[in-house]
């Protein structure tokens, strides 16, 4: 495997892993507001994703810092095609972070609510925005002869973009609300509304994934060349999910949440391996010899050696001490009324 | 406003509205470490450093929050905005870039979660190690990005292979001199960003005789840390200014609004009116013979002039226009370097009076007064300090290779519009909650009882409790 290639495939797994690591946390701010019903709720349901969101958020960080040094052609022709929609993101992604830290800074009803919404919006907007943004990468911008793409908000949103949005959104609520089965203790009213959820979110994602391949196979032809099993990935996808409901009913949270994690990274997965197989990492909608190639997207072959040892050494270092954050936070939250009465 | 103007306007307001952030960010950081270090080694103050340690950690983690979304901000706006300078530098300025990701923004995101919440769960040595990988992270992360800025300053270990500059020596681009002394330059004005924050937060509660044992104690810390960081940046402030002279003439030119190349020996401008229409200064005050000892430490040396080098600029990049917005670099340049200079005083006066007044430097009212007042200024120098750096390097991106022009994205300037006031707005709110926090938390003072509990982050027990279990978790 050649270098390009290897870090084409870093960068799927960094999406991946953020996809996985904040899908949950955008799920769980999502779903809080339908599922806690007082004050001690909403908080328990912020603590479980509390000391986890923020080391979360860093892999996006990560994803675009590795695409800018290892694809920089790529880099700037995704980040500035679809301008309007990462200002969208970016909006989002800055109220709903200081959310986190300024709502109980004040001890106002009102003020709480303004960033209860914060965090809800802002978890629903980047949750439905990636998912348009990686059909999109299907799909195609205008690429033109230059390599620069000219489009307006308008060609972001097609019939494709638009289910692959409400397929992340509904994911990553089903993905949520399996997180919080492994994090709420099993003996509240909370916990088993987070099961309920689970089941009505996870039949909508069910729905919106068999949506999403069924018009990537007909109208993108998305599965032509994956090789050997063209039906792998979806039907990895469609069983996992069904596993999940199983898991569900049968009380296996590990499995549920395992799976739910499972299907994001098949979905991912599937996208890129889309770009990697066609040899083109943005497609042009304006003439097909216009889309950039993986080849001369990529940094020169220094560049890459030097990414390599620098992933090489602080990749793995960074997913153990992650681990190690959630294995001491492992203790499952549960709502104290009690620390609402004295004061703080 | 073209979309030029646009991203510029929109890159310089966050990085602005970012580095106010994480300024006190870094400084801050460092400081809170050392006053857990203080309360994890005393034995006999160990209540009093802990307090203190979770009073100023408190208010660390309100401003922390915001410099981290800002920083997501930095990190996509290049491919959105700066398209084509991302295609043109991205072998290079993606390196140190993605290593301040890996180093650093991972390290500070997973600790600063582990040491406020896993006071009870975590041994105290553990919990003091975390909150010292939080302030190693933020040095490393200030020491990449500024790499990153000088790279653009002053390019080097690269070639350029079809409109693509590659890098051919990584070696080179960390051993960029430019970039040591930037990075000094930033790290030392962190410090007295955060040093006289606490400076002003202790001298407030003194004057109302609150907690003296925890403020006159911050008091002297801050201090220390005040004039560490002041003779930082001052010392590597001065080398800047005269390394520019060499390597950006046109910059140290502006900076000095010096149209016309001077005598030797050359005098130093106090304050000039300055007219770029007409390429001239209708006022001018000077000081004799400062110039020359400011730029050369001796008697002897004259100052290029804009004109001459305008000449020389054109003749070695093609004809066009290479002179800066003189008025804006000069003025910015006099603002920053009278603050620097105010504080590098105040510092060092304070810690004469230490001397002199031992424990009644906690009586200094007129002294204490002034540092509340002064808690803004550093602040206001950075600011200034950033604008002479980036609009005296106009109108080049990657100095001598790629003008702004050449690198702005193919937007339209209605959707670039559209953003930058959606962001500003986001930013104008921010800084004003922020502001209105760190205040209202700051004069509440250690015995506040916070109204609510923060679950994504608790208000500190002032109190020390947890710190009474040190010794038997030890």
């Amino acid at each position: 495997m050649d270098l390009v290639t290897l870090w084409f495939w870093l960068i799927a797994v960094t999406f991946t892993l953020y996809f996985f690591l904040e899908g949950f946390d955008f799920g769980v701010d999502i779903l809080r507001p339908t599922l806690a019903e007082n004050e001690a709720e909403e908080r328990a349901l912020t603590g479980t994703i509390g000391p986890f969101w923020d080391g979360n958020e860093v892999w996006v960080i990560a994803a675009a810092g590795l695409m800018f040094s290892t694809f920089p052609l790529w880099y700037g022709a995704v980040f500035s095609g679809m301008y309007p929609l990462f200002v969208l993101i970016l909006l989002a992604l800055l109220l709903r972070g200081v959310s986190f830290e300024y709502r109980n800074q004040v001890d106002s009803q009102r003020w709480r609510a303004f960033w209860d919404w914060m965090s809800f919006g802002g978890s629903v907007v980047p949750s439905f925005l990636w998912g348009v943004i990686m059909a999109k990468l299907i799909e195609g911008l205008p690429v033109n002869a230059e390599g620069r793409v000219e489009a307006g908000l308008a060609a972001m949103f097609s019939p494709f973009s638009i289910v692959g949005g409400s397929t992340t959104l509904l994911l990553f609520m089903l993905h949520g609300a399996n997180f919080l089965l492994l994090r709420l203790h099993t003996d509240t009213v909370l916990y088993n509304r987070a099961r309920r959820a689970a089941l009505r979110w996870g039949a909508l994602a069910t729905l919106a994934i068999v949506g999403f391949v069924v018009m990537g196979y007909v109208t993108e032809d998305l599965f032509e060349d994956f090789g050997v099993v063209p039906w792998a990935f979806p039907v990895a996808a469609f069983l996992t999910l069904a596993s999940i409901w199983w898991a569900l009913v049968r009380r296996r949270d590990v499995l549920a949440f395992t799976m739910s994690g499972l299907t994001v990274l098949f979905a991912t997965v599937t996208v890129f391996i889309a770009l990697f197989t066609r040899g083109e990492v943005l497609p042009s909608t304006l003439r097909p010899e216009f889309g950039l190639t993986l080849q001369e997207s990529a940094s020169q072959p220094y560049t890459l050696v030097l990414m390599t040892w620098v992933g090489g050494i602080f990749l793995p270092l960074i997913i153990g001490y992650q681990i190690w954050n959630y294995y001491v936070f492992r203790e499952r939250v549960r709502p104290d009324e009690g620390a609402l009465s004295h004061g703080y | 406003m073209d979309v030029v103007d646009l991203s510029r306007f929109q890159f310089a307001s966050t990085s602005i509205f970012h580095f106010f952030f994480v300024s006190l960010t870094v400084g801050l950081a460092f400081l809170i470490a050392v006053m857990e270090t203080f309360a994890y080694v005393s034995q006999r103050r160990r209540e009093v450093y802990g307090r203190m340690t979770n009073f100023f950690g408190h208010l660390f983690l309100i401003n922390f929050a915001v410099g981290v979304v800002t920083g997501i901000v930095q990190e996509f706006q290049f491919g959105m905005n700066w398209s084509q300078f991302s295609y043109f530098v991205g072998n290079i300025f993606g390196v140190p870039l993605t290593l301040e990701v890996l180093m650093a923004f991972f390290l500070e995101s997973t600790f600063i979660g582990l040491w406020w919440f896993g006071k009870d769960k975590l041994k105290p040595w553990m919990s003091l190690a975390a909150i010292w990988l939080v302030a190693i992270g933020t040095q490393v992360s200030a020491f990449w990005i500024v790499l990153a800025n000088a790279w653009m300053h002053h390019p080097v270990g690269f070639e350029v292979v079809d409109g693509q500059a590659r890098l051919t020596d990584f070696g080179a681009v960390v051993f960029n001199y430019k970039a040591w002394i930037y990075f000094f330059h930033v790290q030392g004005s962190a410090w007295v960003v955060a040093g006289f924050f606490v400076l002003g937060i202790a001298a407030y509660h003194l004057l109302r005789r609150q907690d003296a044992d925890v403020f006159g104690k911050a008091l002297r810390i801050g201090l220390v840390f005040a004039a560490i960081g002041t003779v930082f940046s001052a010392l590597s402030g001065h080398t800047a200014a005269q390394v520019a002279r060499e390597d950006q003439p046109m910059k140290f030119a502006a900076m000095e609004a010096q149209w016309e190349t001077s005598e030797s020996p050359a005098p130093w401008s106090l304050v000039a009116v300055i007219d770029e229409e007409d390429r001239q200064n209708t006022v001018n005050i000077e000081i004799p013979y400062l110039g020359s000892i400011l730029a050369y430490n001796g008697l002897e040396g004259r100052y290029e002039g804009i004109n001459q080098l305008e000449e020389e600029y054109d003749e070695q990049f093609g004809p066009g226009s290479y002179t800066p917005p003189v008025t804006w670099v000069y003025w910015s340049f006099r603002i920053m370097v009278a603050i620097g200079s105010l504080l590098l005083a105040t510092a060092f006066l304070g810690l004469f009076l230490w001397w002199r007044r031992r424990a009644s430097l906690d009586e200094t009212r007129w002294f204490l007064r002034a540092l509340v007042w002064f808690i803004p200024l550093p602040w206001i120098a950075n600011f200034t300090g950033w604008v002479t750096t980036e609009m005296g390097r106009q109108p080049f991106m990657v100095y001598g290779w790629l003008t702004v022009e050449e690198g702005v994205s193919a937007n339209s300037s209605s959707e670039v519009l559209v953003g930058l006031v959606g962001l500003w707005i986001v930013y104008l709110g921010l800084i004003g909650l922020d502001v209105y926090l760190l205040s209202s938390t700051a004069r509440a003072g250690v015995h506040r009882k916070p109204g609510a509990q923060l679950l994504a982050a608790p208000p500190p027990d002032y109190q020390g409790v947890g710190l009474a279990d040190y010794d038997r978790k030890n």
